[in-house]
């Protein structure tokens, strides 16, 4: 059986009188612990669909199914890292977990067994010396380590990551990028990242979904990545497999789904 | 300072001497020179910076007052008068001496009183109807044109009808208050609410808040700085409200004091009383801005 089944999803957007089509006939199935990514040009629909899993935006017509069953409503089993980070500002980065933490093992953990997950998940990303930090004083990619353990401390069925690293710098994306693998071959968690790196794609997923432009997008590609893990950045960067891949992406991008500027 | 530790002449160089002092050096505080002394030599400097003006403002009216208002046919008094008057009031504001002989303070306080409860009661159902307004769609478009125009009722229109309704003067009083003080707090909590980024509703989804774990701990930390802001407004209004309102009403406050005082001719009391009821307003909306600082201080550096 499989784990999460996009079931074709299409999402139109009503605006007025007009109606957009964003998504077509999209269909996924993903394994327990796989990592995905989905990779496509700016304003394809690739959020929408992250949403649509999420269960924050629904689907006009066709639904997701969890373990078989439908999902249409938001829950911590499907845990969100937004891509601007969204932690709450007035709270510290340990509240901001515990919040997250209190709320879905608020009668299943004791206070002290919740202090530990927290302090665990902080760790997790390294993020437990600044626990009593404000958001507005951590950098861009402290807080995106913070919102993973958001994520990852709901203990979550599957994890819906939307452009984490877009808004950082390449080094600071690269040790990111290194501790999303870590973690996800520590826990074994079921994955899904939107990303418009191509490296990144590559680096990280056991599969790449490429979505055509919209209007009307719809899955175009789907590469397997069959790179062994551990994956190590500079090992790859001569791997043939990872060249292959990597070119294939490339083409599928820039060749046959050219994105044409609006402007 | 003062020591010229310029040469006036550097060699192979030629140096126009301008007339008058030598060239002078701003000389460096000395290193050894304690962080305490510099400390407060900063804080004795930051004072003088900010309360000199305001004094030396105050001083010039005080003088400007006193000659204008010299002249026998003069029908204000003038500062030394007024103090002659009222030296009581001025430096002894909580005496008591019966029932309607007491000091300002005390006047002061019962005022404070009402505008506490009925503020209070304000920025309870305020704050709550204005999430119902920022929340819901159709509230706002029902409840907000109500609001826009009530909201623009002077507070002492209220003060017959509340008469009627209460049939007394405290609860009037408070309920003008209230009345008063209620419509920028539900506004501004209304345009806070609106203003909560997708983001964190998005958070609350997620996690699966209920209503009352949203109210508490995303939508009143995020729109605190708007609901603070209609706080203050509210206590300006209230306070201008309670005066206006204890001047028809009665009883001790120092509204009545006021309308007590220029029945009977009193105008140095007046203006004595006058001054209370400025720093006090003053205060209050200090302290709420305080406060609102206090509380927003994550939210306000977002
Ligand atoms: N709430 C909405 N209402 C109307 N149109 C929307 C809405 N959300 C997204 N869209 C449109 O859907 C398209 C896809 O958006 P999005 O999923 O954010 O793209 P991506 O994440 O791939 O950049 C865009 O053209 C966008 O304008
Ligand atoms: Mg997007």
């Amino acid at each position: 059986m499989s784990y999460l089944k996009i079931d074709h999803v299409d999402k139109s957007f009503q605006r007025g009188a007009a109606t957009t089509e964003v998504l077509k006939d999209i269909s996924l199935v993903i394994d327990k612990g796989e990592f995905v990514s989905i990779i496509g040009h700016s304003g394809c629909g690739k959020s929408t669909l992250l949403n649509i899993v999420a269960g924050l935006t629904p689907a006009t017509s066709g639904g997701i199914l969890l373990e078989g069953k439908e999902v249409n409503a938001p829950g911590p089993d499907r845990a969100v890292v937004f891509q601007n980070h969204s932690l709450l500002p007035w709270l510290t980065v340990y509240d901001n977990v515990a919040l997250a933490v209190n709320k879905v093992f608020g009668s299943s953990k004791s206070r002290a067994e919740r202090h530990g997950w927290i302090m665990h998940n902080l760790d997790l990303v390294q993020m437990a010396h600044a626990k009593d930090k404000r958001p507005a004083e951590i950098s861009g990619g402290m807080k995106q380590r913070v919102g993973i353990a958001r994520g990852l401390a709901m203990e979550p069925k599957i994890l819906l990551l939307d452009e984490p690293f877009g808004a950082l710098d390449a080094l600071t994306r690269a040790h990111l990028q290194d501790s999303v693998m870590q973690i996800h071959a520590a826990l074994g968690n079921t994955m899904i990242m939107i990303t418009h790196d191509v490296d990144e794609a590559v680096l990280l997923s056991d599969r790449i979904v490429m979505m055509s432009n919209g209007p009307s997008a719809r899955i175009g590609e789907v590469l397997d990545v069959r790179l062994a893990r551990p994956r190590k950045r500079l090992e790859l960067v001569s791997d043939r497999t990872y060249i292959g891949a990597r070119e294939a992406v490339l083409k599928f991008l820039y060749e046959r789904h050219r994105f044409v500027e609006a402007a | 300072m003062g020591q010229p530790v310029l040469k006036d002449t550097i060699a192979g160089a030629t140096v126009v001497t301008l007339p008058g002092k030598p060239p002078e050096v701003v000389s460096l505080p000395a290193a050894t020179s304690k962080p305490l002394g510099a400390k407060l030599a900063g804080w004795a400097k930051a004072a003088m910076v900010n309360l000199l003006p305001p004094l030396i403002t105050v001083a010039l009216i005080l003088l400007f007052w006193q000659l204008a208002a010299h002249g026998p046919q003069s029908s204000l008094p003038t500062p030394t008068k007024i103090w002659e008057e009222a030296k009581d009031l001025i430096v002894e504001p909580f005496y008591w001496a019966g029932s309607q002989d007491i000091g300002l303070g005390w006047r002061i306080l019962v005022s404070l009183q009402r505008v506490a409860i009925g503020f209070s009661l304000a920025a309870v159902v305020g704050v709550l109807l204005g999430a119902l307004v920022g929340q819901s769609v159709w509230a706002m478009r029902g409840l907000d044109p109500v609001f826009q125009v009530l909201r623009t009722v002077p507070p002492l229109a209220w003060l017959p009808l509340s008469l009627a309704a209460f049939r007394d003067s405290q609860p009037s009083a408070i309920f003008v208050i209230f009345i008063t003080a209620i419509w920028p707090i539900i506004i501004n909590t209304a345009v806070g609410i609106r203003n909560i980024p997708q983001d964190y509703r998005n958070v609350a989804k997620v996690l699966r808040l209920n209503q009352v774990e949203f109210f508490f701990k995303i939508m009143v930390p995020s729109a605190a700085p708007y609901i603070f802001t209609g706080l203050r407004i509210g206590v300006g209004l209230s306070w201008l409200a309670i005066v206006a309102a204890e001047m028809l009403t009665g009883g001790v406050g120092i509204g009545f004091f006021i309308w007590d005082a220029w029945n009977s001719s009193r105008l140095s009391d007046i203006i004595v009383a006058l001054v209370y009821i400025g720093v006090v307003g003053f205060l209050l909306d200090r302290l709420v801005a305080l406060l609102g600082h206090v509380v927003t201080r994550g939210t306000a550096t977002h």
